[in-house]
């Protein structure tokens, strides 16, 4: 089928391109202590992307009996397209990326009812009124790109994943907790017992309550890991979106090779990695994947580009370009991996008079994220006092730039962590946060 | 049983299929729906168009409930229609261990039409790209501006909807969106300025924007010189838009019965006429106010639209429902269970969510403000059981009762708890928000409105910018 629309596309157009995929999912959720939901979830599609006359034509569907009508749908589209800055690239070579694993597809549901019920349980043992939620599953995909320059690229990539929440209600105080991981291994008691501990943790850290002290930036913020993806990456990520340097709203427009961070901060978006969330043998419209800096020692490196993106800029594809199904490509990160310091996380915390630690926030994003700033309610962060974790802190809103606070890391972790499967961070020290809390 | 003749001879497209694909299973209770959609985007960034694209989408889903425990499966293609109602089933018996309560809904047979105005699929593609082609040059032709960041978009949902009760629904729902946005920049310094509109059925509703949209670009500009805010506790007053996202966010989703109805200490604090404010406050859901975003005939679980009152007189007196969250709470089923497409479930969702307006007017709640910020328009919002924020797309300080300078947009923080007793205002100029999406449990954007009048909050957290 995808042979035959690319020909009938190609016959029609100056180029063409076919993307296909096809995934197979199964979860297990819990919810409220209990198993509530089992859901299959099968998925096909198919989008042509065509460039005539200089200009992009796009059309996608998840109805087999109509994938006939592309051809003429991207027809009638193309004239009104976008100018094209680029040109469907020939094949090339791929590099091997460990992202299957045929045991994923191969987990019984019952192994999976027991994982959630076990975790459920352990957690229950120590905490008993927790209300505690779960989900568990694994899926399959398969992507295919095919191009009228002769590119015809499969790959396979198979994701387990787990997640776990809890919920404390004391009074009108309530406490939402969780952890999650995913990767294309099947994994199994040392990463649960990892989730268990996150939850643990933020559990025992709460269990008081603390009043942050509102500053102006001059008390210290630790961001644990999660703290860092909550906060940082995604006004960060902004800057180096291809999308947004070509189209001059990225603050890093003219400063590529600058120092614009503190030297200890190195990142770098590298799909390579095994068993990451993320990873693949190449982007979405067949460029090979490559470990990229982002920031290496402070230092901005490049901007994410897909194919149009770097003909707007005049430069070459990093391999980054990212779609759904019915959308067109565009620049995105794959893995993020940051790198580790020298301090030990305890030591950190050990090490501050009067400061807060960051895990999770509500509401991040909705400001002015281009610029790289972030604000947002800490819905996840705790008081230290005198290098100890006093409480929880509530009805605080932290605010910020992500380079400004960069630019001022005082510490940072000798252990980078998985977030999810798709992020690896150490914990970073900085100032420069703005604390803004309710007074009582 | 209501039954739509111009539906019965006409349409009923798989009305024969999801009977018999349903017929002889002993689950509890099962359900099939069907869905097809069409859609057309367009999207601008920069100076020029990024995306023209035509999408389409056709799947369905089966879903089955057993002894309290429930089964779902999704699919793209017919094939092996019976093999999957079998797996739902299955998936349900291997859940199950108590018991299926679902509220209890007649089985309705209908064809609802979609609630046109001005048709976006009778307008040429080529007419919606010089429309807003026409927008975009109007953002560029304002001074300063660096980039714009523009979408249209319009969709088609037509559902086929049948279950073991005998209901059988088709629906359609046509949507327009429009977002409109401009950015001005001074070295590293990014500011932006936009709005978001939509409508049901209504193609009219992204004409006639022009002084809007060069309005929205010169706020864009306005704010590089605009001064940052310190974070801390003000008087704020939301406009109808802002305020809207409010009640969504501060309120709205703590109604939703899925919350509450398997969690008692929840249900210990939100319960029937526990009291969150002032006589003023009045707070209603419900999709069977026509003609808005949110509204509907009837929700994913085949359930008929209501019209919820949440709050009446600072009281609790309401809650949103699926059929089941309904049974298990012992109250009525509200067609709130929605579903964002046929890969997902129905959930409790809110549909067009209302501040009832009072008496005040913007005037009297301007009175006696010595240093506040008037917020308006929105940016976002998001909630976690009794804490939610929401960000203004505009703020302006207010001294002496008179609203002045424009500062930069700020974000808003609260707490179910205490933020509702420090409502003191409520206008009396209602207005509606149509341009959101609502967000829960990975199903976004759903197409929601919401609604207040102009209210006034005291000793409201800002952010600092």
């Amino acid at each position: 089928m995808s042979e035959s629309l690319l020909n009938a596309a190609a016959a029609k157009f100056d180029q063409a391109e076919v993307y296909r995929v096809e995934s197979e999912s199964h979860q297990v959720s819990f919810e409220s202590n209990r198993l509530k939901e089992i859901m299959r979830r099968d998925t096909s599609g198919v989008a042509l992307r065509v460039i005539d006359d200089g200009r992009i034509g796009f059309s996608s569907t998840t109805d087999a009996g109509r994938e006939a009508e592309l051809v003429d749908r991207v027809a009638s589209l193309v004239p009104f397209g976008s100018e094209a800055s680029f040109e469907f690239p020939e094949p090339s070579g791929y590099p091997t990326v460990d992202i299957v694993d045929p045991a994923v597809a191969h987990v019984a549901q019952q192994s999976m009812i027991d994982t959630g019920q076990g975790l459920i349980e352990r957690l229950l043992d120590e905490w008993p009124d927790l209300l505690c939620d779960a989900r568990i599953g694994w899926s399959t995909g398969r992507g295919r790109i095919m191009n009228s320059a002769g590119i015809d690229a499969e790959y396979e990539q198979t994701s387990y994943y787990c997640s776990l929440g809890a919920q404390l209600i004391r009074g009108t105080d309530m406490l939402n907790v969780w952890a999650g991981f995913g990767s294309s291994h099947l994994f199994g008691e040392a990463e649960l017992d990892r989730l268990l501990q996150t939850v643990r943790r933020s559990l025992r850290w709460s269990k008081e309550t603390a009043l942050a002290t509102a500053n102006t930036g001059d008390l210290p913020v630790i961001f644990t890991p999660r703290g860092v993806g909550a906060t940082l990456l995604h006004p960060l990520m902004s800057g180096f979106n291809g999308k947004n340097v070509a189209n001059g709203s990225s603050p890093l427009g003219d400063r590529w090779g600058e120092n614009i961070v503190d030297e200890r901060v190195s990142i770098y978006d590298d799909p390579l990695i095994a068993g990451a969330s993320g990873s693949r043998p190449f982007d979405d419209e067949g460029v090979a994947s490559r470990r990229h800096a982002l920031i290496d020692k402070g230092i901005a490196g490049g901007p994410l580009l897909d194919l149009q993106t770097a003909g707007q800029l005049g430069k070459t594809s990093t391999g980054a370009a990212g779609r759904g199904l019915a959308s067109t490509p565009s620049p995105s990160s794959s893995v993020i991996d940051i790198a580790a310091g020298d301090t030990h996380f305890e030591d950190m915390i050990s090490g501050v008079k009067e400061g807060l630690v960051i895990e999770e926030l509500l509401g991040a994003g909705q400001g002015n994220e281009l610029g790289g700033d972030f604000r947002a309610n800490v819905s996840l962060g705790y008081k230290i006092e005198h290098g100890e974790i006093v409480g929880r802190v509530k009805d605080t809103m932290i605010s910020g730039n992500a380079y400004k606070v960069l630019s001022q890391v005082e510490q940072v972790s000798d252990s980078a962590e998985w977030v999810f499967g798709s992020m690896r961070s150490p914990a970073i020290q900085c100032l420069g946060v703005e604390v803004a809390a309710k007074d009582e | 049983m209501t039954v739509n003749q111009k539906g019965l001879g006409i349409f009923v497209k798989y009305r024969d299929l999801i009977e018999n694909a349903l017929n002889g299973h002993d689950a509890d209770y099962s359900e099939i729906r069907i869905e097809e959609t069409d859609n057309s985007r367009l999207v601008y960034r920069g100076k020029s168009l990024d995306t023209i694209a035509q999408t389409s989408g056709f799947g369905g889903n089966v879903r089955a409930v057993t002894k309290g425990g429930w089964g779902f499966a999704s699919f793209n293609s017919f094939e092996e229609l019976g093999a999957k109602v079998a797996d739902a089933i299955a998936q349900s018996k291997a859940v199950g261990g108590s018991k299926t309560e679902l509220g209890e809904v007649e089985p309705h047979v209908e064809v609802v039409p979609a609630h046109i105005v001005h048709d976006p699929a009778e307008i040429s593609l080529d007419e919606k790209k010089r429309q807003m082609d026409h927008y975009n040059d109007l953002v560029w032709s304002v001074d300063g501006i660096n980039s714009a960041d523009i979408i249209y978009g319009d969709t088609s949902r037509k559902t086929f909807f049948g279950n073991s009760d005998g209901s059988y629904i088709e629906q359609e729902q046509v949507h327009v969106i429009s977002r409109i946005s401009a950015q001005a920049r001074n070295g590293g310094d990014v500011q932006q300025a936009g709005f978001s509109l939509g409508s049901q059925g209504d193609y009219d509703l992204i004409r006639g924007l022009d002084e809007q949209v060069i309005d929205a670009a010169k706020r864009a500009v306005v704010l590089l010189d605009a001064k940052s805010l310190e974070g801390g506790e003000r008087t704020v007053i939301l406009d109808p838009v802002l305020a809207g996202v409010f009640v969504h966010e501060a309120f709205g989703h703590l109604s939703e019965g899925d919350n509450v109805y398997e969690n008692d200490k929840l249900k210990e604090i939100m319960y029937m006429g526990r009291k969150f404010g002032g006589k003023h406050l009045n707070f209603t859901d419900g999709a069977a106010i026509p003609g808005l975003r949110g509204s509907f005939k009837y929700d994913d679980e085949g359930t008929p639209a209501t019209r919820t009152p949440l709050v009446r007189d600072g009281e609790l007196v309401g809650r949103l429902h699926s059929r089941e969250t309904a049974a298990k709470l012992g109250e009525k089923p509200t067609g709130n269970a929605r579903a964002i497409g046929y890969n997902f479930p129905p959930i409790v969702r809110m549909t067009n969510t209302i501040i009832e307006q009072g008496e005040a007017t913007l005037e009297d709640m301007l009175e006696g403000v010595e240093d506040g910020v008037y917020v308006r328009n929105w940016y976002g919002g998001m909630t976690q059981h009794e804490m939610f924020t929401f960000s203004s797309g505009e703020a302006y300080m207010i001294r002496n009762g008179e609203i002045q300078e424009a500062v930069r947009p700020v974000m808003l923080t609260g707490n179910l708890f205490g933020t509702l007793k420090n409502l003191d205002g409520v206008g009396n100029d209602l207005g509606m928000n149509q341009g959101g999406g609502c967000g829960k449990g990975g199903q976004s954007p759903l197409p929601v409105s919401n609604g207040s009048p102009h209210i006034r909050i005291r000793n409201c957290l800002i952010s600092g910018a």
